[in-house]
């Protein structure tokens, strides 16, 4: 290393000329690739959502998704009307899946905000799905997913999603064995709302139980389950009142 | 190895036994007891530290005249996340199913300690096709130890190898869980990988005692 590059002016300029280049070409980077990025992005909503209630090209054990040539199609024939609903107010939109539940989240923790709960309808062979998006934390970063249901608040298929689970452990939250074990689960006990919980120790690894309100937890993936639970708890349940009004 | 000097070849042999940095120069450990609960984590954790740790050497090495010393710790650290967060990027544009399978391991890329370890051991003081074999020699030693614990946790705790149940259904009780055979579950938990890098330690060791460091 040369004698130079020890003095205290040198260090300040390569670190300042540094910070520089890297900046401007992570930034460069960055804008330029967005369009492309944010469209990716929002293909993959709509795969998730079809996925969710059964319109996927899954087979014996992997999760496969609607092409990507054709989900803009499938999803507007599947997808037959797209809510929001705010308080008491139900109002159609054709891009609620667009809503951003992140930031509803956050605003919703100012009270006098009235959140936005996006709800997508669809309909499969006669009969209809309500898939709910939900959002929560898991053990490193988030999760979230989209659950759909039946008119009996049955669920009907589920998909999840993660940003930083751990690999071989949480991250199986987005795996069949795991997902699948939500179907047909109930999330009401008459009129009150359970939701599904991930437990530990359940006596049901089969899953031959749908009305325990339980599916079997992944084995060291203790954190992640529990978020998970706690996100199924919170996020169904801001959409029952809206549930309730459609059984009566 | 015709194309390769025996000094260079030596580069990338040495990680692989007697130079391993995980047994034996201890680097890289987290990540090789986080993510190896299952072969296929171990796998893809290895092709993209190969790729960092070969890509990243080189940029280090090439550098390393011009670094500031009192700094370079820091300067090692941006050259890594740079380099993790281009690929990151580029792969969501353009193969975005792909970025979706790598991006768990983006975090755990930037701060494994084996990348620095021979950024600061190696690529500082060595030119730039040197520091390139050494990137890789390291990184297909780090793959070996990956995929041997992986193998192991993901056989005897899942009873599965890269997701295909080999050993039979556990829950219809097929294969040898119609024998009372029962997974492991211990094997899927952090401290079992620990051992598990510990009985490698142990066996090569007492293959090659010269490797026994002195009290």
């Amino acid at each position: 290393m040369g004698k130079n590059t020890d003095s205290n002016g040198y260090t300040i300029i390569f670190a300042t000329v540094m910070v520089l280049i890297v900046g401007s070409l992570l930034a460069f980077l960055a804008s330029s690739l967005k369009g492309k990025i944010s469209e990716n992005k929002r293909i993959e909503k709509q795969q998730n959502i079809l996925y969710a209630m059964g319109i996927n090209e899954n087979d014996e054990s992997s999760v496969v998704f609607v092409a990507k040539a054709n989900v803009e199609s499938e999803f507007s024939t599947y997808i037959t009307k797209q809510i929001v609903i705010e308080g008491k107010k139900v109002t159609e939109d054709e891009n609620a899946y667009l809503i951003d539940i992140k930031k509803e989240a956050a605003s919703a923790k100012n009270p006098s905000y009235v959140r936005k709960l996006p709800l997508f309808i669809g309909n499969k062979e006669g009969k209809d799905y309500y898939i709910v998006p939900v959002r929560g934390k898991g053990l490193w970063d988030a999760i979230w997913g989209y659950v759909a249901l039946d008119n009996q608040l049955v669920i009907q298929g589920v998909y999840f999603d993660h940003a930083g689970e751990t690999p071989g452990l949480g991250s199986n939250i987005k795996e069949r064995f795991f997902m699948d074990d939500f179907i047909g689960e109930h999330i009401m006990d008459g009129d009150v709302f359970k939701g599904v919980a991930v437990a530990k120790g359940n006596a049901d690894p089969k899953n031959m139980r749908k009305d325990d309100f339980a599916v079997d937890a992944i084995a060291g993936a203790t954190i992640t389950g529990d978020g998970l639970s706690a996100m199924l708890r919170k996020d169904l349940k801001m959409y029952v009142p809206y549930f309730k009004t459609l059984k009566q | 190895m015709g194309l390769l000097s025996k000094k260079d070849a030596k580069l990338i042999s040495d990680p692989l036994l007697d130079n391993n940095p995980i047994t034996i120069q201890v680097l890289g450990i987290c990540s090789a007891l986080a993510i190896t609960a299952e072969l296929k984590a171990s796998i893809v954790m290895s092709v993209a530290v190969l790729f960092v740790l070969g890509m990243g050497n080189v940029v280090i090495s090439l550098m390393r005249n011009i670094i500031p010393s009192k700094i370079r710790i820091i300067v090692q650290l941006i050259v890594v996340a740079t380099l993790v967060i281009i690929v990151d990027l580029v792969l969501k544009a353009f193969a975005y199913e792909l970025s979706k399978t790598l991006s768990v391991f983006v975090g755990l890329i930037i701060t494994n300690c084996i990348i620095m370890g021979r950024f600061e051991a190696f690529a500082l003081a060595n030119g730039p096709w040197k520091s390139f074999l050494d990137g890789i020699g390291n990184s297909l030693g780090y793959a070996v130890i990956l995929i041997i614990v992986g193998f192991f946790r993901e056989l005897l705790g899942s009873g599965s190898l890269l997701g295909i149940k080999v050993l039979g259904d556990p829950i219809e009780k097929t294969g040898v869980y119609a024998f009372g055979y029962e997974n492991n579950g211990f094997m899927l938990l952090a401290p079992m990988a620990l051992i598990t890098v510990g009985i490698i330690i142990w066996v090569q060791r007492s293959r090659n005692t010269s490797l026994i460091e002195e009290n």
